[in-house]
C-alpha cells in the first residue's frame, strides 16, 4: 500500500505541534511563540501496517498568502494535495480558529477538523458539539486532547480509516462561498474587497457559533486572567520577570549546570586523559601522537564538552516556561524597552538564549515578525555573553583582577549588553531604516507543558553544541595543535617558531594601540574566530602552562607567572573586552548565512563586530592609559 | 480624543485606559496591518475587552473573541470603537 500522506495545519498555540509530536517522536521545534514554525517538517509513523507520512505546517492565522508561512501552507495544500488535511482547532477558542477553517473550505479542500484542546475548553465551562459542527459543514470532526496518547490512537485510526473524498461541503458552506465569490465582481479596491470577504466570514461564523457552543457555564474571569493580573499587570511585572531570569541564570549556572558540568570536566580532563595518557605511554605510541591525542583532541573537545549540561539546563529552562505561554508575557512587558532600543519584544527569547549559545539565539529571531526585526536581532546577539565566552573573562578576571573578579565579569555581560542595544538602535535608523517593524503578539492561555515536547526542544536546540564538539573543535583542535608544533620545515619544539605564532605575529600590529600586540595575543584571537573556547586552551598552550588546572582560581595562579608579563591590568581589560564583542565564532557565522542566505551578511556580521570590538578596546585602553592605570 | 462621525461620538482604541472597558469595532484605518487585525477577528461589531497595558502603557492587551492580544498603541490608534455598556 502506497504512504498515507497527512499535512498539519491550524493557527498557532493551538497545539498543533504538540499533536505531530505525539505523531511522530520526531525532533521538532514548537512552543507558545506565534508561527514559530517557518519550515514545514516531515515525520513518519506507522499504524496497523500502514505507513503514514506527516507534516506540520507553520501555523497560521489565515492562508491569504502575506507572510511565508501563509504562502507554504496554500502552496503545499494545492500542490501536494496531501491525502488527509487536518485542521488543527483550539477548542477553547474556536471562533477565531474557525477563520482558517472556512478559508479551507472556500478551496473546496476536504479537511478533519480535530477540536484539540477539549479538556481545556471543558473546565472552563465551554459545551462543544462536534456531531453539529460536522453535521453544518460536512466534514469529519475529532475531539482530542492532544498530548493524550488515547487521542493520539484514536487520530490514526481515523488517517488510516477515513476517505477524504468522500466530503464535500454542505449548501450551507457553498451558500458562504457564493457570496464571496460575488465580491470579486464588485467595484471595489482589493483592499476594500478583502476587508468585505474578511467580515463575510466572521459573519458566517458567528452564524456557526451559537449553533454548537454553548458559553453559558463560561467564568467570567479564566485562570489565565487571574494569573495575567499579577505576572503580566504594570511595574509588577517587571521585577517578578527579574527574578525569574535570576532563577534560570541560578539553577544553570550555580544548581544544576555547573555542579554537572564540573563533574564532567573531572571525568573528561582529569579520569580520562589520565588514563588515556598512561594508556599511550604503555602502549607506546609515537610522541607526537601521544601529544596529539591528549594535549589536542581530548583537551579541545573535552573542553567544550563540559559546557553541554550549562547549555542544556539553560534550554530546559527556556523551553518550559516557553511552553507554559510565560515567554508570550515576557515579550509584552519587555516591548517597552526593547522598543527603545530598536528591537521588539518579541526579540527577548532570541536574546535570552544568547546567554547559552549563539547559535540557537541566531536561529531563534525565525520567530520575530519582520524581516527587519529579525535581521537586527541576528546581528546583535552575537555581543553577549555565551557560554564559551564565560570562561575567558572568569579566567582574566581571576588572574588580573582577584579582588574584584565577580564585578568585572559582570561588567562584561553589561558591556556586551550595552553594546548589543546601542547597535541595535544604530542598524535600525541606518541599514534598515526603511523597512517596517510590527508588533502583534496573542497571549495564550497558561498551560503546563508538554513535557515531550520540551525534551524534544531542548534536543533540538541543544544538539548543535554537541555536533560542534564532534565537528568543528574536533578539527580544530587537530588544526590548531599541528599549528603550533609545525612549521614550513616540520616540526617544531619552539613554540614562537610555529605557524600560529606567524600567523599571530602577522595580525599583531592591529591591537598595538589596544596595548596586546604579541603574537600570543593574536594568536588566540584567531583561534577565538572558530571557538570562543579555544582562546584560553591556546593561550595554555602558548604561554607553555602544563597540566593547565580545570579549577579557575588555581588555573589563574598557574597563567599569572607567564601572563603576567605580557599584560597588565589594564591591557588585560582591554583584551576582554575585545574577545567579549569580536565576531562571531564560525559556527555563529555559518548560522547566519543559514537563516539570512547571504554571504554578504557574514562578512558585515564578522566586520562590523570586530571593528566594534577594536573601536571600544581602544577607548578602554586609550582611555585607561589617560587616566594613569 | 473623541471624534464624531456620523453624529456618534467615537473614540479610537488606543485612548481607552482604563482597564476592564468594553468596547465595540466601528471602524478600522488603513493600514499595514489592517488585513491580519481583521482575519485575527477584530472586524466591524466586534467586542473587545481592554485588559491592561505593559510598563509604560504600550503595549496594551485586549480579549477579543475569546483570546487575548497584544498590540501597540500606534497600531491601535487605526482602531475607531463605541463604548457598550454591560
Amino acid at each position: 500500500m502506497t504512504t498515507l500522506s497527512v499535512a498539519l495545519t491550524g493557527n498557532p498555540n493551538t497545539g498543533k505541534s504538540t499533536i505531530f509530536n505525539e505523531l511522530t517522536g520526531v525532533r521538532q521545534k514548537i512552543g507558545n511563540w506565534p508561527g514559530v514554525t517557518v519550515d514545514k517538517k516531515m515525520g513518519y509513523v506507522r499504524h496497523k501496517d500502514r505507513a503514514i507520512s506527516v507534516v506540520d505546517l507553520p501555523g497560521t492565522y489565515s492562508i491569504t498568502a502575506r507572510s511565508p508561512e501563509e504562502q507554504i501552507v496554500i502552496d503545499y495544500l494545492l500542490q501536494e494535495h496531501p491525502d488527509i488535511v487536518v485542521d488543527v482547532v483550539d477548542a477553547s477558542n474556536i471562533e477565531r480558529n474557525l477563520f482558517l477553517t472556512v478559508q479551507l473550505l472556500e478551496k473546496r479542500i476536504p479537511i478533519l477538523i480535530v477540536l484539540n484542546m477539549m479538556d481545556e475548553a471543558n473546565r472552563r465551562g465551554i459545551k462543544l458539539s462536534s456531531n453539529k459542527l460536522s453535521r453544518l459543514i460536512g466534514m469529519p470532526v475529532v475531539e482530542t486532547v492532544g498530548r493524550k496518547s488515547n487521542s493520539i490512537k484514536k487520530l490514526l485510526g481515523i488517517f488510516t480509516t477515513t476517505v477524504m473524498s468522500n466530503y464535500h461541503n454542505t449548501d450551507f458552506v457553498e451558500e458562504h462561498i457564493q457570496k464571496v465569490e460575488a465580491i470579486d465582481a464588485m467595484a471595489l479596491t482589493d483592499e476594500e474587497k478583502e476587508a468585505k470577504k474578511i467580515e463575510l466570514r466572521y459573519a458566517f461564523i458567528d452564524e456557526i457559533i451559537p449553533q454548537i457552543v454553548d458559553f453559558s457555564g463560561v467564568a467570567s474571569v479564566t485562570t489565565t486572567e487571574k494569573i495575567d493580573r499579577v505576572l503580566a499587570n504594570g511595574f509588577l511585572a517587571l521585577p517578578i520577570l527579574l527574578l525569574l531570569l535570576y532563577s534560570v541564570f541560578e539553577l544553570t549556572f550555580t544548581w544544576i549546570g555547573q555542579p554537572v558540568a564540573d563533574f564532567l570536566d573531572f571525568a573528561i580532563n582529569g579520569w580520562f586523559s589520565s588514563q588515556v595518557d598512561i594508556f599511550l605511554g604503555n602502549v607506546g605510541v609515537a610522541p607526537w601522537l601521544h601529544s596529539l591525542i591528549v594535549n589536542g583532541i581530548i583537551a579541545g573537545v573535552g573542553s567544550v564538552l563540559t559546557f553541554v549540561p550549562l547549555i542544556f539546563t539553560l534550554f530546559f529552562c527556556l523551553s518550559f516556561l516557553d511552553g507554559t505561554g510565560y515567554m508570550a508575557r515576557v515579550a509584552f512587558i519587555m516591548d517597552p524597552i526593547m522598543r527603545r532600543a530598536g528591537l521588539t519584544g518579541k526579540g527577548i527569547m532570541p536574546l535570552i538564549m544568547g546567554f547559552g549559545c549563539g547559535v540557537p539565539a541566531i536561529m531563534g529571531a525565525r520567530a520575530l515578525d519582520s524581516e527587519k526585526d529579525r535581521m537586527i536581532s541576528i546581528l546583535v546577539t552575537p555581543f553577549l555573553t555565551c557560554g564559551a565566552k564565560l570562561p575567558i573573562m572568569a579566567l582574566f578576571a581571576a588572574i588580573f583582577f582577584p579582588n574584584n573578579a565577580s564585578n568585572v565579569v559582570f561588567s562584561m555581560y553589561i558591556i556586551g549588553i550595552v553594546v548589543a542595544i546601542l547597535m541595535a538602535k544604530v542598524l535600525n535608523v541606518t541599514t534598515f531604516k526603511d523597512k517596517k517593524a510590527t508588533f502583534l503578539l496573542e497571549l495564550p492561555p497558561y498551560r503546563f507543558p508538554d513535557m515531550k515536547t520540551v525534551f524534544l526542544e531542548t534536543w533540538d536546540k541543544g544538539k548543535g553544541y554537541l555536533v560542534k564538539a564532534g565537528t568543528i573543535i574536533f578539527a580544530m583542535s587537530v588544526l590548531i595543535w599541528l599549528m603550533s608544533n609545525y612549521n614550513l620545515h616540520g616540526s617544531t619544539d619552539e613554540m614562537s617558531q610555529s605557524f600560529l605564532a606567524f600567523l599571530g605575529a602577522t595580525i599583531a600590529p592591529f591591537f598595538t594601540w589596544l596595548g596586546f600586540p604579541t603574537w600570543e595575543a593574536g594568536a588566540a584571537v584567531i583561534t577565538g574566530i572558530v571557538a570562543k573556547e579555544a582562546v584560553i586552551s591556546t593561550m595554555g598552550i602558548l604561554y607553555n602552562v602544563t597540566n593547565l588546572s580545570d579549577d579557575t582560581i588555581a588555573a589563574a595562579h598557574q597563567m599569572l607567572l607567564s601572563l603576567g608579563g605580557s599584560f597588565t591590568a589594564l591591557s588585560a581589560l582591554s583584551f576582554m573586552v575585545f574577545t567579549q564583542l569580536y565576531s562571531p565564532c564560525v559556527t555563529a557565522l555559518g548560522t547566519i548565512k543559514k537563516e539570512t542566505g547571504k554571504w554578504k551578511w557574514v562578512a558585515f556580521a564578522f566586520s562590523y563586530t570586530t571593528f566594534v570590538a577594536w573601536f571600544i578596546s581602544l577607548l578602554v585602553y586609550q582611555v585607561g592609559s589617560l587616566l594613569g592605570y | 480624543m473623541a471624534i464624531v462621525k456620523g453624529g456618534k461620538n467615537y473614540l479610537t482604541l488606543n485612548t481607552i485606559k482604563t482597564h476592564g472597558t468594553k468596547v465595540k469595532i466601528i471602524s478600522l484605518e488603513h493600514s499595514d496591518l489592517k488585513e491580519r487585525l481583521m482575519s485575527m477577528g477584530l472586524v466591524p461589531g466586534t467586542k473587545i475587552e481592554v485588559l491592561r497595558s505593559a510598563p509604560m502603557g504600550d503595549p496594551m492587551a485586549i480579549k477579543v473573541r475569546s483570546y487575548n492580544l497584544a498590540l501597540r498603541l500606534k497600531d491601535a490608534k487605526n482602531i475607531l470603537v463605541e463604548k457598550i455598556e454591560e
